[in-house]
């Protein structure tokens, strides 16, 4: 349901400032959330003053220089510092986006970093995931198939390959869903962008069988038609990738098959 | 209460509803029968400003315009309580949620149907 004022712990306050050594010339400012579930305190932004002429070009770089150089308590994910593992997802300069693939350079002004929105927060940049793993373990993101496997591989045209494009690049980042707010306010009934996604890849899949039983689990108010084509997900999505237009061709398989 | 269920669970809930795609695919065929019916109904009313009671009765006497009334009014409440439901459905919850949907409902029956027997009653000289 839609919440218009925000739960106590989630009113940040301003938290520490770690100037840069004296004499740096090149200086950017990080404002990080912070918040431990450790010390009973509420959330705040601790700025960090970053030397520029030392650091990497990506936003995930100034983060790990400050944990390694400034302040090894602060906490996030990341590990192939490539945009393929979804790892350090997280909200910079507003947008849902990729530590690891995002610019310093196109962030005008101070770079304020949040973790993903409207998720319950384990520690300072790293949000609890685990009911959207859930809802994609719900839909069942693997190939079905009843027909005896074939002796070698399940044969695909090129045409048919060619309806992937565009599916199978999603790293799961949840960049998308928590970009949302259809997802903010109904996440524990809708399935979201990045979920959705996924089932429109393998209802795509010439090689699946299960399509009939992954549109009945599809076909719910509140799984899928809580979208409303904001686009959110499509604007935020740090591979360029189309969740509205994989929701939207789910829907269009659903009056498909009745008319 | 904690809630103690696992994230599977609380994924799956009480399963898929294996309903939605008729309110959807309605919403959309009354969204576009309402293009032209809207069109001809504010195009209508233009040509009419200023005439007096007797011309408008007579307009609404001619069966074709009749059909038309009742069709603009039917449909346009039909897609407007569909529309509304989802309103309720994002903004409210648990118990107020299912009385805002049923009197949603409800009054745009009313509605309708109050609308259907003016225009017969103004149509046919009542």
């Amino acid at each position: 349901m839609a919440e218009f004022a925000l739960p106590a712990n989630s009113k940040i306050g301003v938290g520490e400032t770690y100037k840069a050594v004296a004499g740096t010339k090149n200086i950017k400012k990080f404002k990080v959330y912070r918040w431990t579930p450790d010390d009973g305190k509420k959330p705040s932004v601790d700025t960090y003053e970053v030397d520029m002429d030392t650091c990497g070009p990506m936003v995930l770089d100034a983060l790990i220089k400050i944990k390694n150089e400034t302040d090894s308590s602060l906490t996030f994910r990341r590990s192939c510092r490539e945009g393929v593992c979804g790892s350090c997802a997280m909200n910079i300069d507003g947008t849902n986006t990729l530590a690891c693939t995002k610019f310093i350079a196109d962030v005008k002004g101070d770079v304020k970093i949040y973790p993903l929105p409207h998720m319950p927060v384990v520690k300072d940049l790293v949000p609890d995931l685990n009911v959207p793993y859930a809802q994609l373990a719900s839909i069942e993101p693997w190939l079905k198939s009843t027909t005896a496997p074939p002796t070698r591989e399940r044969i695909q045209s090129p045409e048919e390959r060619a309806k992937l494009d565009g599916l199978w690049e999603c790293i799961l980042c949840f960049c998308c869903s928590t970009s949302c707010p259809s997802y903010w306010w109904s996440g524990d009934r809708y399935l979201g962008p990045a979920v959705l996604l996924q089932a429109y890849r393998w209802l795509a899949d010439s090689r699946d069988e299960g399509k009939g039983e992954r549109l009945d689990n599809l076909e719910d108010p509140f799984r899928l038609y809580r979208c409303h084509t904001i686009m959110n997900c499509t604007k935020t999505c740090p591979k360029s990738l189309n969740p509205a237009k994989a929701i939207g061709e789910i829907k269009k398989m659903l009056v498909e098959r009745t008319i | 209460m904690n809630d103690t269920r696992t994230p599977l669970s609380r994924a799956r809930g009480l399963g898929s509803a294996k309903e939605g795609v008729h309110h959807w695919w309605m919403q959309r065929i009354t969204a576009i029968a309402l293009i032209p019916l809207v069109v001809w109904f504010a195009i209508s009313l233009v040509m009419m400003s200023g005439a007096d009671y007797a011309v408008v009765r007579a307009w609404i006497g001619s069966p074709l315009v009749m059909v038309l009334l009742i069709l603009t009014i039917g449909i346009g409440l039909h897609h407007g309580q569909l529309g509304l439901q989802v309103v309720w459905e994002d903004y409210t919850d648990g118990g107020l949620r299912v009385a805002m949907i049923v009197l949603t409902k409800f009054i745009a029956v009313l509605f309708g149907l109050g609308a259907i027997v003016g225009i017969m009653r103004i149509g046919f000289g009542g």
